[in-house]
């Protein structure tokens, strides 16, 4: 019996049934949500109530919520917002940032040094977590913006975002957190943790895929990066995306409302699945923070086993998951956020992430436990170097 | 209506998956084989790793083990190596490339060839040991070079050498000792390209 069972929900998540019939309710609401006729409004209600839900799930203000394509667009924006003040003389010149945030960060923080703009980025512990000695010394009156994720996508570990972002205010920056991870998993509220800006993105939390939302704390300096259109006050022109974005608004009301069972969900899976791991199979590292912890996020290394050898032998038997490998990086080098921690290059290799997601049940996690065992005892028996 | 559904086919071709799955020739450590040489190259560090042994009769490859630390087309790479070397002369096997144990797979995506097919390399060390522990000269060496820098005719054979000598690791390095690419410097990329690969193989 061939049997699916799919832990890479941290790389997206399946839509929600709830999420596939509102959908399905609206294919036809093909009106344009700009017009200002009935078809035009209709859309246009959709696109109200779903910001309703994106305001109510990170407590915010509805006109503090801006669609956009989803946390890669809107964490982009915001550097693109802190790149102009920079560049219009705002007088501060700096960004602080980390070592381990999502590629859209960490790739246009090397395109934007490029550029020459000076850009910080705060080293991790071996827990995967932001040091904030390192990050306290790296604030001062010329930082103009501090970006920290809220739980980071490969270990799991949450940061101390409300600790940086008083850092952050004290010396007058503006503070930007990738909440693309945490947001359904934890409770991320922009007023507890103090945020002028959050990135997130629908297909993270059960919700279709190509949208998102950035949060913008109404005050906080925001400029247009598509131009166009008067869409979202005329920051980011184009057409509203309504079925993708009433998706998104179905989501986020699901994800606002069962926060707390999730949570519990994913984090006795989660439990189960490392004691399983640990218990069942010789010589385990478990990497990340085990206290401050995305509750569905596992990530383990197998010494002297590959992450693709283990990743397409689970692939096999229909268990989806990723690796921190350099295959899987399409470099020589593996994830960059596991080195980042002092991880050991070749444990980074040999490093599997199970991400476990709201379908998954007690009887996936038992299954995932069986087939691995014998199969990291198969990649060894392979291997050149025996534990 | 029609059902559009969108299938994808593996990874790698099929041929890479049945050696991926049932791999051939496998090093099992509760057999004993006496290999008659023995070659290493890559290195955890670098994420393949391959060790290949031999037993060498009438100056033919009599039997073959070998044993893997890399993704699946490193195993599938080295698993179909060891079918093909299996029967040939210390001469064919000397002269085994990547491009035909790829060609063997049906073919590998551009990115694998370079990093994953190392077994052809970790075969010409043990050919290389089997000719040392027998104190036999090694005629088949020169056959494989291939002028890199032309100008100075410098070969990849020489390069491979430092490199896994440690005597050279960096482009400077090499162009100190070889005078590759101080003439007209049109093989800097080429060396470079050699260099890198060359530092993945031995893990340096």
């Amino acid at each position: 019996m061939y049997r699916t069972v799919y832990m890479d929900n941290n790389a997206t998540t399946p839509m929600a049934d709830e999420v596939k019939a509102v959908m399905e309710d609206n294919l036809s609401l093909y009106g344009n949500a700009s017009s200002m006729h009935a078809l035009g409004r209709n859309a246009y209600s959709g696109i109200d109530w779903a910001r309703r839900m994106c305001a109510d799930l990170i407590a915010c203000q509805e006109d503090e919520i801006y669609f956009t394509s989803g946390a890669s667009e809107s964490n982009n924006t915001v550097f693109n917002i802190a790149r102009d003040l920079i560049d219009g003389g705002s007088g501060r010149n700096r960004i602080v940032t980390t070592t381990i945030e999502h590629p859209s960060i960490i790739e246009l923080v090397k395109y934007l040094r490029g550029k020459g703009y000076r850009i910080d980025e705060a080293p991790v512990d071996a827990s995967g977590m932001v040091k904030l000695d390192d990050m306290k010394a790296l604030m001062g009156p010329d930082v103009l913006l501090v970006s920290v994720m809220t739980g980071n996508n490969e270990t799991g570990t949450i940061q101390p975002v409300k600790e940086i972002s008083a850092m952050a205010h004290e010396c007058g920056a503006l503070m930007h957190s990738d909440a693309t991870q945490a947001i359904g998993k934890i409770p991320v509220s922009v007023a507890d943790l103090d945020l002028d800006y959050l990135s997130m993105s629908a297909h993270k939390f059960y919700g279709p895929k190509g949208v998102g939302a950035l949060y913008a704390r109404k005050g906080a300096p925001m400029l247009a990066f598509v131009h166009g259109g008067h869409q979202e006050k005329g920051y980011r022109a184009g057409t509203y995306n309504n079925l993708g974005i009433i998706g998104m608004g179905e989501a986020a009301r699901l994800a606002a409302r069962d926060l707390a069972k999730e949570r519990d969900h994913l984090w006795s899976l989660r439990e189960r699945l490392r004691r399983g791991i640990v218990d069942n199979i010789p010589d385990v590292v478990v990497n990340g923070c085990q206290e401050h912890c995305l509750p569905g996020t596992l990530n383990v290394s197998f010494p002297c086993a590959e992450g693709e050898s283990i990743l397409l032998y689970l692939d096999m038997e229909g268990i989806e998951v990723s690796t921190g490998s350099a295959c899987a990086t399409g470099s020589l080098e593996p994830s960059y956020v596991l080195l980042a921690g002092g991880l050991d290059v070749e444990l980074a290799h040999g490093s599997i992430r199970f991400s476990l997601g709201r379908y998954n049940t007690e009887a996936d996690v038992d299954y995932v436990i069986e087939k691995l065992a014998p199969i990291i005892a198969r990649v060894r028996a392979l291997s050149t170097r025996k534990v | 209506m029609e059902n559009r559904s969108f299938m994808a086919q593996w990874v790698y071709t099929d041929t890479v998956k049945d050696h991926f799955m049932n791999p051939r020739n496998i090093w099992d450590e509760k057999e004993d084989f006496k290999a008659d040489g023995v070659g290493e190259v890559g290195s955890l560090a670098c994420g393949d790793q391959m060790r290949v042994g031999i037993r060498v009769e009438d100056g033919r490859i009599a039997d073959l083990r070998w044993l893997t630390y890399g993704c699946a087309s490193a195993i599938a790479s080295t698993s179909m190596m060891s079918e093909m070397a299996k029967g040939m002369t210390l001469e064919e096997a000397y002269h085994l490339t990547p491009q035909m144990i790829t060609e063997a797979l049906g073919g590998l995506p551009e990115h694998k060839f370079h990093c994953s097919v190392l077994g052809d390399k970790a075969l010409r060390a043990a050919i290389d040991d089997y000719l040392e522990r027998n104190h036999l000269d090694n005629p088949y060496r020169k056959g494989t070079a291939r002028i890199i820098c032309e100008c100075k005719g410098v070969s990849d054979v020489q390069i491979e050498e430092l490199v896994k000598s440690g005597k050279a690791l960096t482009f400077d390095e090499l162009s100190a000792q070889t005078g590759c690419s101080t003439a007209c410097g049109k093989c800097r990329g080429r060396i470079i390209e050699a260099l890198e690969e060359y530092r993945h193989i031995y893990g340096k």
